[in-house]
């Protein structure tokens, strides 16, 4: 029989807000345990939590750009469960009126483009850090985390392959950078996925009992669970087994997935509306001017690129895998740089320079105007590519002047003809063997001469120009 | 009719572990506490729209600015284990 595999994905992504959802305390990633931590986070009797305005604002964003319909009335629920990670021992979520519903998101894979719908997205609070002390086996929480704000995006079962939930992540990752609602970084957990999977026979219309998986922290990993996942389940059913509802935990070092607790006991988690939060009323207006700020995204980027710079699909993935390299590439465009060598520059230099130091494209200091005079130097011809690579790197660290780094080094190229012509006669003389190994046609020793022309010049001379001037003496 | 299976249920989600006697007590008090809301159900609601708020706001929000947080010591006073730097539980991870 041939299984047809179906999958749906619940993704919390952590706002890149300042402060917690419903109060001021810092969302800063790391500190000491319980020191971003108040009354309100900690769910001390007699507190009131209030809304982050800015929570609003990038949760409708997202679900704009999602392509959702925005709740005009909107409003929050207590989910209740007695687990010390929530001291208040519920959390504040969104059941019955979400921010946001009914998207779409369109991916492309190798087998050809894909819409998957987005059900629904809700802003909910993070919860706590449990860390279990073996030794004396008690649990310590850490409220750091809690109260940070998330949204959660479900997607209807919509995937048939692991390759599928991988282009769906990389381009909600993608939107929710380029929007700045998020930096998603999965090694921090400020993008986490569950996975929705099931198996049916190809063909039937029915969904098989599904498992939700736990514990993903990679998109490798989500790939290799969601293999693992499928043939087992596939692999339960041709023996004539069946499949149970739970939730499986990912182990990424045995590359295993295991059972956590079936859904028998799942929690009743009695949501109930949220009396502390007033609900959310959004005009027209409001969601108009969100509409009408959005930045150009990822996808945008690329096809403009391609139209209007007539860059490759590679060089274009390249410059948009990351929101501030995107930047920075039309800085030097519109310094007047030619997009394909600006291109060039960044994927090489510039993203070797970044990946040597374990920076992040943000991080740098170099600005597009260093890049843009040092890459119109060499198009003149008074700087020669190797040389500008090294000026390039030892400007990089602190965006020195390009100009004064080159005077202080005296690396102007020489492009006095007749500088270039004596040096070359100097050569010919010195290398008697080998000039007359050239005229024997012998081209290795040519290069062994153009190699001892440039040392001559101190490497300061466009390469091509002394080929030609040892050319023209050798006769 | 609050049964005992239902007070099970609940003290259930509740973590809490109840004895035989604190069971029948609660079942009561249950009993008594769902029996004064049941006034509620004598009110004639037809044709009044369900609402969770009473209080005629909406939109209450704040700016994102950062307050300083809580000293951690002042924070854990309340605590009765007596870590410097956590809350302590009872073993809870799965």
């Amino acid at each position: 029989m041939t299984w047809e595999t179906v999958i749906g994905l619940e993704t919390h992504v952590e706002l890149a807000t300042r402060t917690k959802i419903f109060c001021g305390c810092t969302t800063e990633f790391g500190g000491a345990p319980n020191t971003h931590c108040c009354p309100v986070c900690t769910g001390m009797p007699g507190t009131l939590p209030v809304l982050n305005k800015r929570v609003l604002e990038f949760a409708v964003k997202a679900g704009l750009a999602l392509n959702c319909s925005i709740a005009r009335h909107s409003r929050f629920d207590r989910k209740n469960y007695f687990y010390p990670d929530l001291p208040k021992a519920y959390q504040i979520s969104q059941l019955y009126l979400p921010i946001a519903r009914s998207g779409a998101v369109s991916i492309h894979t190798d087998a050809g483009d894909r819409t998957i719908r987005i059900h629904e997205l809700h802003m909910e609070e993070d919860a706590g850090k449990l860390v279990h002390d073996p030794r004396t086996g008690v649990t310590r929480c850490d409220y750091n985390r809690c109260g940070v704000p998330l949204i959660e995006i479900v997607t209807e079962p919509d995937f048939r392959a692991a390759d599928q939930v991988i282009a769906y992540l990389e381009k909600l990752k993608e939107t929710l950078q380029y929007l700045g609602v998020s930096d998603c970084k999965m090694q921090e957990g400020s993008l986490r996925c569950d996975v929705n999977l099931s198996v049916r026979p190809l063909g039937s219309a029915q969904l098989g009992t599904r498992t939700e998986m736990k514990n993903l922290s990679s998109f490798k990993a989500i790939a290799r669970a969601v293999g693992y996942e499928a043939k087992r389940q596939i692999g339960l059913m041709e023996e004539g087994g069946r499949v149970v509802q739970e939730t499986r935990r990912w182990d990424e070092s045995k590359n295993v997935s295991c059972a956590m607790r079936s859904k028998e006991d799942a929690r009743d988690y009695r949501y109930f509306p949220e009396p502390d939060i007033p609900p959310i009323e959004l005009s027209e207006e409001y969601l108009e001017g969100l509409r009408s700020a959005r930045p150009e995204l990822a996808e945008e980027k690329r096809a403009r690129y391609r139209a209007d710079y007539g860059l490759p699909e590679y060089d274009c993935r390249m410059i948009t895998s990351d929101k501030a390299l995107a930047a920075f590439f039309e800085g030097l465009v519109a310094l007047g740089t030619p997009p394909k060598q600006g291109a060039n520059w960044i994927m090489g230099e510039v993203l070797g320079a970044l990946s040597a130091r374990g920076l992040e494209p943000k991080d740098m200091r170099l600005t597009p105007p260093a890049l843009a005079r040092l890459i119109a130097l060499v198009g003149e011809g008074r700087l020669n590519r190797n040389t500008a690579v090294g000026v390039f790197e030892a400007v990089f660290d602190g965006d020195g002047d390009v100009d004064a780094y080159i005077k202080a080094h005296g690396l102007e190229q020489v492009s006095d003809g007749g500088l270039v012509r004596e040096a070359c006669a100097r050569v010919l003389e010195a290398n008697p063997r080998p000039v007359a190994d050239c005229r024997g046609g012998r081209e290795k020793a040519f290069g062994f001469l153009v190699g001892q022309a440039m040392r001559e010049l101190k490497g300061r001379a466009d390469p091509q120009a002394v080929r030609r001037a040892l050319r023209e003496l050798l006769g | 009719m609050i049964g005992m299976e239902l007070v099970d249920y609940i003290a259930g989600l509740s973590q809490l572990e109840l004895a035989p006697e604190e069971k029948r007590a609660v079942t009561a008090e249950l009993e008594r506490i769902v029996a004064y809301m049941d006034v509620l159900n004598r009110l004639d609601t037809r044709g009044v729209e369900p609402e969770s708020q009473v209080f005629p706001i909406k939109n209450v929000l704040r700016e994102d600015e950062v307050i300083p947080s809580q000293n951690r010591e002042e924070l854990l006073a309340g605590s009765s284990a007596g870590d410097p730097e956590a809350f302590l539980a009872p073993k809870a991870v799965e």
